[in-house]
């Protein structure tokens, strides 16, 4: 039998290991013997899922290393979770596989879309803030987290155009979608950052209306600038840099009120060597070390 | 699926299909906020889809793009990806028409060869990817009874692709990934290629004259001796224990039978 011959398709087992309160940053292949032999022992490590779709190979074997020694979160990127065509049963079945191989501690998922008849867009794509989105995405949360039989995190998106048939605000639309689903909630600030900058809302203002009670991660990246069609500044989430001044300071300013929170370094294009990012990291890890033993929420989570 | 309220669906269609037009108007309902224009800033979407697409090629077909040059490249990734976007959202899937496209698109046809690096580069990621298994060991034929062993057929390893050129597409594919210069080999030379990972390294081979036809009958189903007959026809100087030898190295079988005995090999 071929079967005989290939190794057990559920693979090796990990022990449990939650995300620490601590600083993470995005698995780049490139990094990986790096992170291995580090003396820092980052927190945790996010891989995007569907790198990890494939049956075998050395992607796999990396991972399982990683996995071995580090708290690992799936962050998927391709589920269209705002999609009108539905939820692709075919992703689902393999997003579940990538989460069963290596029980991560988190898994997450954008407030986008990505996939339609067409194809497949390699973007995250904006949704109008309606009833009829909100029932949406709603459901099809429903039906990811009844496959994966746990609760995931809905990530706030970064966009650059609005919608007219948007009736909601971005933080009443993600409280409802997470009250009415059951999904946690992983904040971005940088895409806070970015997108206040492009519709021109102060990020201060958003973070005040923004559930924070239910992040269970947060996540930090840079950005690039550009103008739209008035000259005005245009900022674009690229992932390509270290995170802004003005991301930190927003940060510090969340830390403070939630108490020390996983928190993602993203950096995906244009990859640097690790210890640029893991540099980021550290940066991050000072902060939660600084703030979040003193903040609002501090206790409560402490307690937990 | 929510495919029943299409009126619902149709602005997420018309993004869509903008998105891969820029003759196409802006998508109805997208808007910049307090009255901006929106014209720059979905070209944002419009230039993430098509850059993101056009590296997710250039990552998958490094050879074919050194080829041509990284402008031409970029240039002609855009028609394809127009054309066939990914049908699923992983990337590392993307292009298994690519090499299609290159055979019937006429700016490159002066470089016949193309296709079929295309074809060995979309090859080297399926196998990169494909499940864990052990290669058939050369002990599992070794037991079997020398007169039982013309009866023996093969499984196929999940991670062995065998890419047949009526051009030197191996060694160009080789020479343009190593960075090495091309002008030793002589393009029109055909070569059979065979894409293995016996363990976690992918390994390229030239075929010797024979070997490729006789792996694709074993591969098919036949038997030792009825792939040995079909490609002796063809092939009068088949080198057959050459081509055993290194078909075990390679890794192209995770397995083997004999009609009779059933005897398989054990991991």
């Amino acid at each position: 039998m071929t079967q005989s011959a290939s190794i057990s398709s559920s693979g090796p087992r990990f022990p449990r290991a939650p995300l620490p309160p601590r600083a993470g940053a995005g698995l780049k292949s490139a990094h990986i013997d790096q992170i291995l032999a580090d003396s820092y022992r980052i927190g945790f490590l996010e891989i995007h899922a569907e790198n990890y779709m494939g049956d075998g190979g050395p992607a796999h074997r990396a991972l399982t290393a990683i996995r071995s020694e580090f708290p690992v979160s799936v962050h998927g990127v391709g589920l269209s979770i705002g999609s009108g065509s539905g939820i692709n049963p075919a992703h689902l079945e393999r997003l579940a596989r990538v989460v069963e191989r290596y029980e991560p501690a988190m898994v997450s998922e954008h407030l986008a879309w990505s996939s339609h008849d067409a194809g497949y867009f390699n973007d995250l794509l904006p949704v109008p803030y309606n009833s009829a989105t909100l029932e949406r995405v709603v459901s099809h949360l429903g039906r990811i987290q009844d496959r994966l039989k746990r609760p995931i995190l809905l990530e706030n998106p970064s966009t650059y155009v609005a919608f007219e048939q948007t009736t909601m605000s971005e933080t009443d639309f993600i409280r409802e979608i997470a009250r009415k689903s059951g999904c946690g909630l992983l904040l971005d600030i940088n895409n806070v950052f970015v997108s206040a900058v492009n519709h021109g809302f102060k990020p201060l203002q958003y973070l005040r209306e923004f559930p924070l009670e239910l992040v269970e991660e947060i996540h930090l990246a840079g950005h690039a600038a550009d103008t739209d069609d008035e000259g005005d500044l245009l900022l674009i989430d690229a992932h390509d840099r270290p995170v802004a001044d003005a991301v930190w300071k927003l940060y510090e300013t969340v830390i403070s009120q939630t108490g020390a929170l996983p928190t993602l370094v993203e950096w995906d294009n244009d990859v640097p060597d690790w210890p640029v990012l893991r540099r980021e990291a550290q940066l991050a890890d000072a902060i939660l070390d600084r703030l979040g033993p003193a903040s609002l929420l501090g206790s409560r989570h402490a307690a937990e | 699926m929510p495919r029943n309220d299409p009126a619902r669906d149709a602005p997420q269609a018309d993004f869509a299909a903008a998105l891969l037009d820029p003759d196409l108007p802006l998508p109805k309902g997208v808007v910049g906020p307090a009255g901006k224009s929106a014209q720059r800033r979905f070209a944002v979407y419009r230039n993430n889809v098509t850059v993101s697409l056009i590296d997710s090629l250039a990552d998958i077909f490094p050879a074919v793009q050194r080829l041509v040059g990284p402008d031409f490249f970029r240039n002609m990734a855009r028609v394809y990806l127009t054309e066939e976007p990914p049908a699923s959202a992983v990337m590392f899937e993307y292009g298994s028409g690519f090499a299609a496209f290159l055979d019937r698109f006429e700016p490159v046809s002066k470089l016949p060869y193309l296709a079929d690096v295309a074809r060995l580069e979309r090859a080297w990621l399926d196998v990169f990817h494909s499940t864990d298994v052990e290669p058939l060991s050369p002990e599992a034929l070794g037991v079997i009874a020398p007169e039982n062993l013309g009866d023996v057929r093969f499984t196929p390893h999940p991670a062995a692709r065998i890419v047949r050129s009526r051009y030197a597409a191996v060694s160009i594919f080789s020479a343009s990934r190593e960075y090495r210069p091309l002008d030793r080999i002589r393009p029109l030379d055909p070569e059979d290629g065979l894409i293995t990972r016996p363990d976690f390294e992918v390994q390229v081979r030239t075929l010797p004259p024979g070997a490729a036809q006789f792996f694709e009958a074993l591969i098919t189903g036949e038997t030792l001796a009825g792939a040995a007959t079909i490609t002796v026809e063809r092939h009068p100087g088949f080198d057959l224990p050459a081509a055993i030898s290194a078909m075990l190295e390679a890794g192209v079988f995770s397995a083997c039978s004999c009609s009779q005995a059933q005897t398989e090999q054990i991991t």
